[in-house]
């Protein structure tokens, strides 16, 4: 065993070796029947997450749910293939059981067993709670009676208000056949308000939210509940009075924050390894060619402090890293994980993550974000003769092999003669990935991160992520309304 | 493969004996005991077994099993759940304290409780939901299948030039249901899938993927491998060539995969929570004429499909433990019912529909069994024919379906109409209207009703929606 005893920061692999009875030795026999009929690589990903939710409706508390899953998911990288099995059981038997499963994907002599272990060094992002997580339920009642409170006074044709907070503290463990162990303790919390506001036959709704790894702390200032409460009723209020969106292309300006979904759909997805390795990506081969307008620039920073999107170490136990994905224009990367970053020959971006034990890790985004250019926010307006101006969005999605991708604005204004006029109803974005970016023309100096509420689905697998991005005006791209 | 020889077939990682029903009714005492005025238990055991072949190799391999158990406790008219993966005695008494300690924050709702002694219940005829032979198959001829749909798609023509492979899926689960007013209730599910996902190249190296899958519930009603490959490269090759149209309002005909999203929606703007919150547009429209005169929409949780066997949707009771029944959503274009479970029913002075679902963790939601809409008498080709100029939709994408307000604006892809004939592919455009604009609006109703999923539609005919495009 190669671990000091003393680690810098808090060993979080002590939770599995405690609670479970996990032991170096077990971890050990473990790889060494996943690698019993040869293959290149194996793992182990021990996970436990325990999930506190309440909920306000109807200014009733009527919902409060607790849940804990426990498991490990075994994974064998012959070549290119996977070979994955997991059990819910951290007995001996059944992990040697889930080890033996998954080896099936491999055909040849048993690897050399792995002796000791090497800790990962990782970052420090998020506060761990110490010594267990006994909650202080009314502290976390009172954000929502707090948020169901400042709904219900911000206009009178607020007709519903739901306010709902959700937690999580995951644990996972991950012992590579590298001879790696690396463990991380992971908090994740969430505040959401939904809003319902009816005026005569109008009936909206509105919602914001806010959260991120970090403590009751950080629901503070944006992310405090009269804030985010506000938030829903106002968008909800002015979809009372909204008017169709217009049909067809046009000059659109994206307000800072969450708009930044543009990125995630344009351009994450299509960055991701996976596709790449296999050539079904619409961006496969063009490293080193422009694929956004020279203004533009595009990270994806696992390593930031307290973000929703943010981890010590990714779910295959890498470190997270900054990755440029575009640099003033030109693309310069893809998102790598183990398996990709060893058949394409490339670094290891620390992206491999996974919803849960049940789940083969793959490439993945953790915050994407545009860096900040030089145009002060108004002069992009006013450069403006007839646009749309979406400042709030719903979800998107992205055909990784033709790159075409959609988000849908929840927030929308029509510009007219560099000035913002009329509410406009919801309405879908359309735009091609390696295309859309070219048609940036302004880029503001106001970069902004979303509140912490993104959460990115592929293969039926959902994880946590940030976006984010300052105002920019794209010179063209198709807006999907009903009107002209 | 090499490999192939050493996977074992039908191999359960659940293979304990223990006997949820008797667990799950142990655990209901248990919380009883803790001082429960009533209490619900759901536990869920499930297998998986899938394999992808990618460019004739083996790319993945899963195989495992997994269970789960949720409590939900009520203290008089306060409620609170709890759920965990730990079956064991510690587990089991750490989901009793949590649910109850959570329950003390929780308050009261007048509306919130197990449903009535004597409305519980279960369908007694055979619904034939559960065939062992799913995981019949040897591990080679697994692979085999998945090896095989690929390659029927890959061989089918030569602008197919890649591929995200071909899979083989089984599964088999069981859901356990009781509570403490005497209901105790179980069934077993099997499922088995066959799919492939080539990728298609056109001169300019444009790329387009597609897929097709067949599903079943036992093996000898799954297509075979290599139809479901040649429908996939069908699929993708004529999205090849694939170009924007000017914006403009024309006839949309929605193929059947995707006129199922639109019956969907409908189901979800009539549930009982929507209805009750005031969150959807067909709030206070029961009885009343919402769509065309030509539509019948009904959700059947007690189908058998024409093989037989039980649909997609099909289970003996629903999600609070009420038997499965038929529900007429549309009649002749007239809401007839809105979707309920207790709850949503009690708040709205109604009876449940018995369309309670349920997850582990948290209040019973509302979701539909086997929901269609009625088939019509016009092939679609004959619905394709009548259109002049229109847009034959294949695929949407994104999520601008807005239940409160019933705008509907998505991304689509498809193949352009001109005189009744499939001419281009289409793509990069979006499509949007309102939901209570179309349901009027459907001009045509195709009689190609086949249920691949819960959920089914055949082809339909919508006037009036804009396109937006170049």
């Amino acid at each position: 065993m190669n671990l000091p005893e003393t680690s810098p920061r808090p060993s979080h692999r002590r939770y599995f070796f405690d609670k479970f009875g996990i032991t170096e030795r077990l971890l050990e026999r473990c790889l060494g029947e996943a690698l019993s009929a040869g293959g290149d690589y194996a793992d182990l990903y021990f996970e436990s997450v325990t999930s506190t939710s309440l909920g306000v409706d109807e200014q009733i508390v009527k919902s409060a749910s607790t849940g804990t899953s426990t498991g490990c998911g075994i994974r064998v990288l012959s070549g290119e293939r996977t070979g994955y099995a997991y059990t819910d059981n951290l007995n001996p038997d059944r992990l040697l059981h889930a080890a033996k499963t998954a080896a099936l994907i491999a055909a040849g002599p048993a690897k050399q067993p792995i002796q000791g272990f090497t800790e990962t060094r990782s970052g420090d992002l998020y506060p761990v709670p110490v010594g267990g997580f006994d909650l202080d339920l009314a502290a976390r009642l009172e954000l929502i009676l707090r948020a169901d409170r400042a709904a219900r006074a911000y206009d009178n044709r607020v007709v519903q208000v739901r306010a709902g907070y959700s937690e999580e503290l995951r644990r996972i463990l991950v012992a590579g056949s590298d001879g790696s162990i690396a463990s991380d303790t992971q908090p994740l919390c969430r505040l959401n308000v939904f809003v319902i506001a009816k005026d005569g036959q109008a009936t909206t709704k509105g919602s914001a939210g806010g959260g991120g790894r970090a403590g009751l702390e950080q629901f503070t200032g944006s992310k405090s509940p009269e804030h985010l409460a506000q938030e829903a009723a106002r968008g909800a209020i002015l979809q009372l009075g909204a008017i169709p969106a217009p049909a067809g292309e046009m000059q659109v300006v994206l307000g800072p924050g969450w708009p930044g979904i543009l990125l995630h759909e344009a351009v994450g997805h299509g960055l991701e390894a996976d596709f790449n390795r296999k050539g079904t990506s619409a961006f496969s081969g063009l490293i080193g060619r422009p694929v956004a307008s020279s203004k533009v620039t595009v990270v994806d920073n696992g390593t930031m402090q307290g973000r929703r999107g943010s981890l010590n170490v990714d779910d295959e136990g890498s470190p997270t890293q900054e990755t440029v994905l575009i640099e003033n224009g030109v693309l310069k990367g893809y998102l790598t994980d183990k398996l990709s970053s060893r058949l394409m020959g490339t670094a290891n971006t620390g992206s491999g993550r996974r919803e849960s034990y049940h789940c083969i890790p793959m490439p993945r985004m953790t915050n994407t974000y545009m860096l900040a250019g030089e145009d002060a926010p108004e002069d992009i307006l006013r450069s403006v003769k007839h646009g749309l101006y979406a400042v709030n969005f719903g979800g998107g999605q992205v055909d990784i092999t033709n790159g075409k991708f959609v988000f849908s604005a929840s927030e929308a204004y029509m510009i007219e003669d560099g000035k913002i006029t009329a509410p406009v109803k919801d309405a879908t974005l359309i735009g091609n990935g390696p295309e859309a970016l070219k048609y940036v023309s302004m880029v503001g100096n106001d970069l902004r991160l979303d509140e912490g509420i993104g959460t990115c689905g592929k293969d039926g697998q959902s994880v946590p992520v940030g976006v984010g991005m300052p105002t920019i005006k794209l010179d063209r791209m198709t807006v999907g309304g009903t009107g002209r | 493969m090499s490999d192939a020889g050493t996977l074992q077939a039908g191999t359960s990682l659940n293979s304990g004996t223990l006997d949820l029903e008797s667990l799950a009714a142990d655990l209901v005492k248990q919380a009883m005991q803790a001082g429960a005025s009533d209490a619900e238990v759901v536990i869920r055991e499930g297998d998986e077994f899938s394999v992808n072949v990618r460019m004739g190799q083996v790319e993945t391999l899963k195989e495992s099993g997994s269970r789960a158990l949720g409590l939900r406790v009520y203290l008089g008219k306060r409620t609170a759940s709890a759920s965990t993966s730990d079956l064991t005695a510690d587990g089991i008494r750490q989901v009793v304290e949590g649910a109850m300690a959570l329950a003390n924050v929780t308050e009261e709702d007048p509306f919130v409780g197990l449903p009535e002694t004597e409305e519980f219940g279960s369908v007694k005829e055979d619904l034939h939901l559960y065939f062992e032979d799913v995981y019949s198959l040897p591990g080679p001829e697994r692979i085999e299948m998945a090896r095989r749909a690929e390659a029927a798609a890959l061989a089918a023509d030569k602008r197919i030039t890649n591929s995200d492979g071909g899979s083989f899926d089984a599964a088999t689960g069981m859901k356990v249901l009781a509570n403490s007013r005497g209901f105790v209730g179980s069934y077993r599910s099997s499922y088995a899938g066959v799919s492939a996902a080539p990728l298609a190249a056109d001169e300019n190296g444009h790329m387009q993927r597609d897929g097709w899958w067949s599903s079943a519930r036992r093996m000898a009603n799954l297509e075979s491998p290599e139809s479901v490959g040649a429908e996939a490269a069908r699929r993708t090759i004529r999205r090849l060539g694939a170009r924007r149209i000017p914006t403009q309002r024309v006839p949309i005909v929605f193929s059947s995969e995707v006129a199922r999203s639109l019956i969907g929606s409908v189901f979800e703007a009539a549930s009982g929570d929507a209805i009750w919150r005031h969150a959807s547009f067909l709030a206070g429209k029961l009885g009343e004429q919402i769509g065309a005169s030509t539509l019948n929409i009904i959700d059947d949780n007690t189908m058998l499909l024409p093989t037989g066997v039980g649909g997609y949707g099909t289970s003996p009771f629903d999600g609070e433990g009420l038997p499965s029944r038929r529900t007429v959503v549309l009649e002749n274009g007239v809401l007839r019912n809105y979707m309920l479970n207790t709850y949503a029913a009690r708040k709205l002075g109604m009876k449940s529909t018995h369309n309670a679902s349920r997850g582990l963790a948290g209040a019973p939601g509302i979701g539909p069994g086997n929901l269609y809409l009625e088939p019509g008498t016009q092939t679609p080709e004959q619905i394709i024919g009548e259109v002049k100029a229109g847009l034959y939709v294949t695929s949407l994408m994104g999520f601008g379906t807005n239940i409160v307000t019933g705008d509907y604006s998505r991304g689509a892809a498809g193949l352009w109409i001109e005189n009744g004939q499939l001419t281009h592919a289409v793509e990069e455009i979006t499509i949007a209207g309102n939901l209570g604009e179309m349901l009027k609006n459907i001009t045509a109703i195709g009689n190609d009703l086949v249920f691949r999923g819960s959920v089914a539609s055949p082809t339909i005919r919508i006037d009036g929606m804009t396109i937006a495009g170049a």
